[in-house]
């Protein structure tokens, strides 16, 4: 290699693909320019970094990911100089130094050294088994594991761990993915996606658990298992830690380079000194550091430029990323998140396994998430890149370039009309347009008239939109609007999509979303507290509650007044009370300077004017003296008012006062459609006003009358008589059997009279007082479901429990002008 | 020297689809939202229509119901949505590795 003494030496740091591409790109430009020697820490050639992923896997060998073998080093006279590491730069001397001691001068330097996986601080970070997922020895040391069977638990649920986790389940591991944030993915996906993702990864046997927090890796000698901050233990033979990737910056910064989150570097990947270039993901470039391979073409494109001195300079990448994991469809670009003035095209095919959602701004794609079909996303990375105007294809854009672009139909009901009679609309339950039209050419108008008289669009609902659009086409104006929706982000309505829930046995906000095509990403103000109560009403223990999709009167558990100042009613049991518990407020009322202490029309005593930083002493005061939330803030069983009854009272004919106590120590806890008041009089007087609560007792001489459905809202209604009963045990039976249908089958926030006036009282009779079957399952249902709701909110608040919520985040105390001056 | 930005905390801090509070000295509180896409966003937190504490709010998409009478608000520019009308100041955020920063001159302008 004499004849290449004489040109100016290029050392390359890193023989990975930034480095190598970097020279590549140089070589291209002009082969003759530059001596070039590359030190590489691993002893391999070139190999392609990102094809790890499909070695684990077993769908690739290590010689078919290898880029640039051994002979192109000869070919192109370039020294490799493998597994031996650099450890120094001398830059007044132009030296580097590897570990071997060997040091070679240079005249250019090119840093490609990459990026470091990040290893969390845990105890047992450091134990044999624990290993990263970053480089050939790292899956060597997988598929050592993997031979030997057994669990393994992969900490990081972004795209590398996701790959790692799906290389080992292969491998026949059992496969424990432990994530800190709610949804998998979440820098690239939205959660409709992350949901799809989680849902088939647990179908392929992967156990994932997201907010999984990390507290220590067990094991003495070699990993046993990890523990998790809320005390659970996995047991693992191999860990896998991916929780991300920082820029390798260490021999830069020790060599005086200036370092950022990463190298800095100008247009044309120069460091702060001339002679010193940096490339890939170790390198920061205008505040931004690139974990993705894209980015590093473009980089290596601009150096190589520069280092020929026709220099172009590098602005920056848009990234797009797609999971390697066979089977899984799923692409993501740009920014997906939205933003001012962003808006958002989203389509959901439940049963096809489809989400795409493509964020607009100013007429041009910003950003696009695509799960289940990922087909367009080059074009909609072609059409983001260039920044293209999209306001002709806007209304077929989600539909993909083949149908946006096809024959010029740009509107979608002339694409519908043109269909042709056989062509297939609902797939569920295999309806032709024919039938449809058919359907509608007998009488159906509308929506659910087509859904009852053909079965269109009855299912997954998926076709709603053609549906629709086949009425419109059809009857032109003489369209009638379907059953009210639920809100403006579904086409079903509430009794359609608690029937589904229950149906599909759903147990998630987003997993409902995802399946009855929302058109928003995460619902609304109206939607999400119905969603919340209708999951928790179906599965009661084994939904997932979502607390920032309940009112702030649930999630503070407290009134909230006009003010902003919140309201404290803490539970007297059918109205009770004691001089401790009196004694105990008194002292609350002091203590936080309550302006105003209230009898309630419930009979409790109502505390205003809390501050919501003070809430959590008040109520660790409150059930200091033993008592507990009175949920007068929930859609929930507020009071049981009560008179004195036959204990006191010369006319009284029972125990009213002690039924009282019997039904709210039964039914507190229980979260309703609406708010739910019960009351008992012991004798037909009527003290307690039994006959306008939602539940009302009046109590005679041979039994217990049982009233339902009064109401003293707005519109006041007094009771109907469902039955009447002789024991207290009937009455509480009745009682869970009448609470249980209206939770299940009201819509939510419809309070019982309304209901009642809906469905007609024969129905309730017919369901509750004539059939003993049903009667006693709504019952045992009623039961089962407060086994799982009877802990006092505030006791679990006061013990630490998102207690955050109620503190400032910071404050901040503005520094006076005189002290500025 | 004053930083343009002021520092508050962790994004991880406010809750997703949640709100933490600022309070000003001599002024009136901030509301800062996180949405669920992690953007951040700082009003006032005061609704334009009956002065309702923002921060208490359910926050969809890029959106805030006041608590008090479910009007929405834009968190991007305070505007109230729909047929209501009014508008919240709005405080500049951002996020930068990891910590929410806000405007400190527009805190102190919304504030006085």
């Amino acid at each position: 290699m004499t004849h290449h003494i004489n040109r100016p030496h290029l050392v390359v740091i890193g023989n990975g693909m930034a480095g190598c591409r970097a020279v590549e790109e140089l070589l291209a430009r002009d082969p003759n320019r530059y001596r070039v020697t590359i030190f590489g820490a691993e002893p391999h050639v070139n190999y392609n970094r990102i094809m790890l992923s499909p070695v684990l896997a077993g769908e690739k060998t290590f010689d078919e990911i290898v880029i640039n073998p051994r002979d192109w080093y000869d070919g192109n006279g370039i020294e490799l100089v493998p597994g031996d590491s650099v450890t120094g730069i001398d830059r007044a001397a132009q030296t580097v130094t590897a570990a071997s001691g060997r040091t070679v001068r240079y005249d250019k330097l090119l840093i490609a050294t990459g990026s470091d996986p990040f290893i969390i601080p845990v105890p047992g970070k450091d134990l044999p088994g624990v290993i990263s997922f970053r480089d050939m020895k790292d899956v060597d040391a997988m598929l050592e594991a993997a031979d030997k069977g057994g669990d393994a638990v992969v900490i990081g649920g972004g795209l590398l761990g996701l790959e790692a986790a799906h290389g080992l389940t292969l491998r026949g591991m059992k496969v424990t993915v432990l994530h800190l944030m709610p949804t998998l993915m979440e820098r690239q996906l939205d959660e409709a996606a992350g949901w799809l993702l989680k849902s088939e990864l647990e179908s392929r046997g992967q156990t994932i658990l997201t907010g999984a927090d990390t507290a220590e890796i067990l094991g003495t000698d070699h990993v046993e298992g990890v523990k998790l901050k809320d005390g659970r233990v996995i047991p693992a033979s191999l860990v896998v830690m991916a929780v991300g990737i920082r820029p390798s910056t260490a021999l830069a910064r020790e060599a005086g380079l200036a370092v950022g989150r990463g190298i800095h570097v100008d247009d044309h990947m120069i460091t702060s000194d001339p002679d010193v270039l940096a490339v890939g993901e170790c390198v920061e470039h205008d505040g931004n550091v690139y974990g993705l391979v894209a980015p590093l073409w473009e980089m290596c494109r601009a150096l190589a430029d520069g280092l020929v001195e026709a220099p172009t300079g590098y602005r920056g990448s848009v990234t797009s990323t797609k999971l390697k994991v066979s089977g899984i469809d799923l692409f993501s670009a740009g920014d997906f998140s939205g933003g001012d003035g962003a808006e958002d095209i989203v389509l959901r095919d439940a049963s096809r396994g489809i989400y795409k959602r493509v964020v607009v701004k100013d007429d041009r794609i910003v950003g696009a998430v695509l799960y289940g079909d990922t087909a367009d996303g080059s074009w909609y990375f072609d059409l983001l890149k260039k920044q293209e105007d999209i306001s002709d294809l806007r209304d077929l854009l989600i539909f993909g370039q083949a149908f946006a672009q096809g024959g010029g139909q740009a509107d979608p009901k002339a694409a519908v009309a043109a269909l042709s009679d056989d062509a297939e609309i609902c797939g569920c339950n295999g309806v032709s347009k024919g039938e449809v039209v058919a359907c509608i050419a007998k009488g159906a108008a509308s929506l659910d008239a087509v859904r009852t008289g053909c079965k269109a669009s009855a299912s997954c609902g998926s076709c709603t939109g053609l549906v629709e659009t086949l009425l419109a086409v059809t009857l032109g104006d003489a369209v009638q609007s379907g059953p009210k929706t639920m809100c403006k982000c579904t086409s079903f309505g509430h009794d359609d999509v608690r029937r589904e829930i229950v149906v599909q046995g759903m147990r998630s906000i987003p997993e409902v979303m995802q399946k009855l095509h929302w058109s928003t990403p995460d619902g609304c103000s109206s939607c999400r507290p119905a969603l919340n109560y209708y999951l928790l009403c179906a599965l009661p223990g084994d939904y997932q509650d979502d607390q920032q999709s309940r009112f702030v009167n649930e999630r503070m558990h407290a009134n909230i007044q006009k003010d902003g100042t919140y309201s404290v009613v803490p539970r007297m049991w059918g109205g009770i009370t004691s001089p401790r518990e009196l004694r105990a407020i008194a002292d609350v009322v002091e203590k936080y300077d309550a302006p105003m202490v209230k009898v309630t029309g419930g009979q409790r005593l109502d505390i205003f004017g809390i501050r919501k930083e003070d809430l959590p002493a008040v109520w660790a005061d409150l059930n200091a003296a033993g008592m507990v939330s009175g949920h007068a803030y929930g859609k929930a069983l507020r009071t049981v008012k009560t008179c004195v009854g036959s204990e006191w009272c010369r006319f009284g004919t029972q125990d009213s006062t002690g039924l009282g106590v019997k039904l709210e120590r039964g039914f507190w806890g229980s979260w309703m459609p609406h708010k739910f008041k019960m009351a008992v009089s012991g004798c037909p007087r009527n003290c307690a006003e039994a006959t306008i609560k939602d539940f009302g007792v009046v109590c005679v001489d041979s039994g217990y009358e049982l009233h339902v459905g009064g109401n003293g809202g707005i519109h006041v209604r007094a009771t109907d008589l469902l039955v009447k009963v002789a024991t207290e045990d009937e009455a509480m039976h009745y009682a869970a059997a009448f609470v249980q249908l209206y939770r299940e089958e009201a819509r939510y926030l419809e309070r019982t009279a309304p209901w009642i006036e809906r469905v007609g009282l024969q129905y309730l009779k017919d369901r509750i007082v004539e059939d003993e079957v049903a009667r006693d399952t709504l019952a045992a249902r009623f039961w089962y479901s407060q086994t799982f709701s009877q802990d006092d909110p505030w006791a679990e608040r006061v013990a630490g429990d998102a207690r955050e919520q109620h503190a400032h985040m910071a404050a901040f105390t503005p520094i006076r002008t005189e002290e500025l001056a | 020297m004053i930083g343009e930005w002021l520092d508050i905390g962790w994004l991880q801090e406010i809750p997703v689809r949640g709100s933490r509070t600022v309070p000003v000295e001599g002024g009136e509180e901030i509301a800062v939202f996180r949405t669920g896409d992690d953007k951040v966003f700082a009003l006032v937190n005061r609704c334009p229509h009956k002065g309702g504490p923002l921060s208490a709010g359910l926050v969809h998409g890029h959106s805030v119901a006041c608590p008090l009478h479910n009007w929405n608000i834009a968190l991007a520019t305070g505007q109230a949505k729909g047929e209501d009308k009014g508008c919240t100041p709005v405080i500049p955020a951002k996020i930068s590795g990891g910590r929410v920063l806000i405007c400190r001159a527009s805190t102190l302008k919304a504030a006085a």
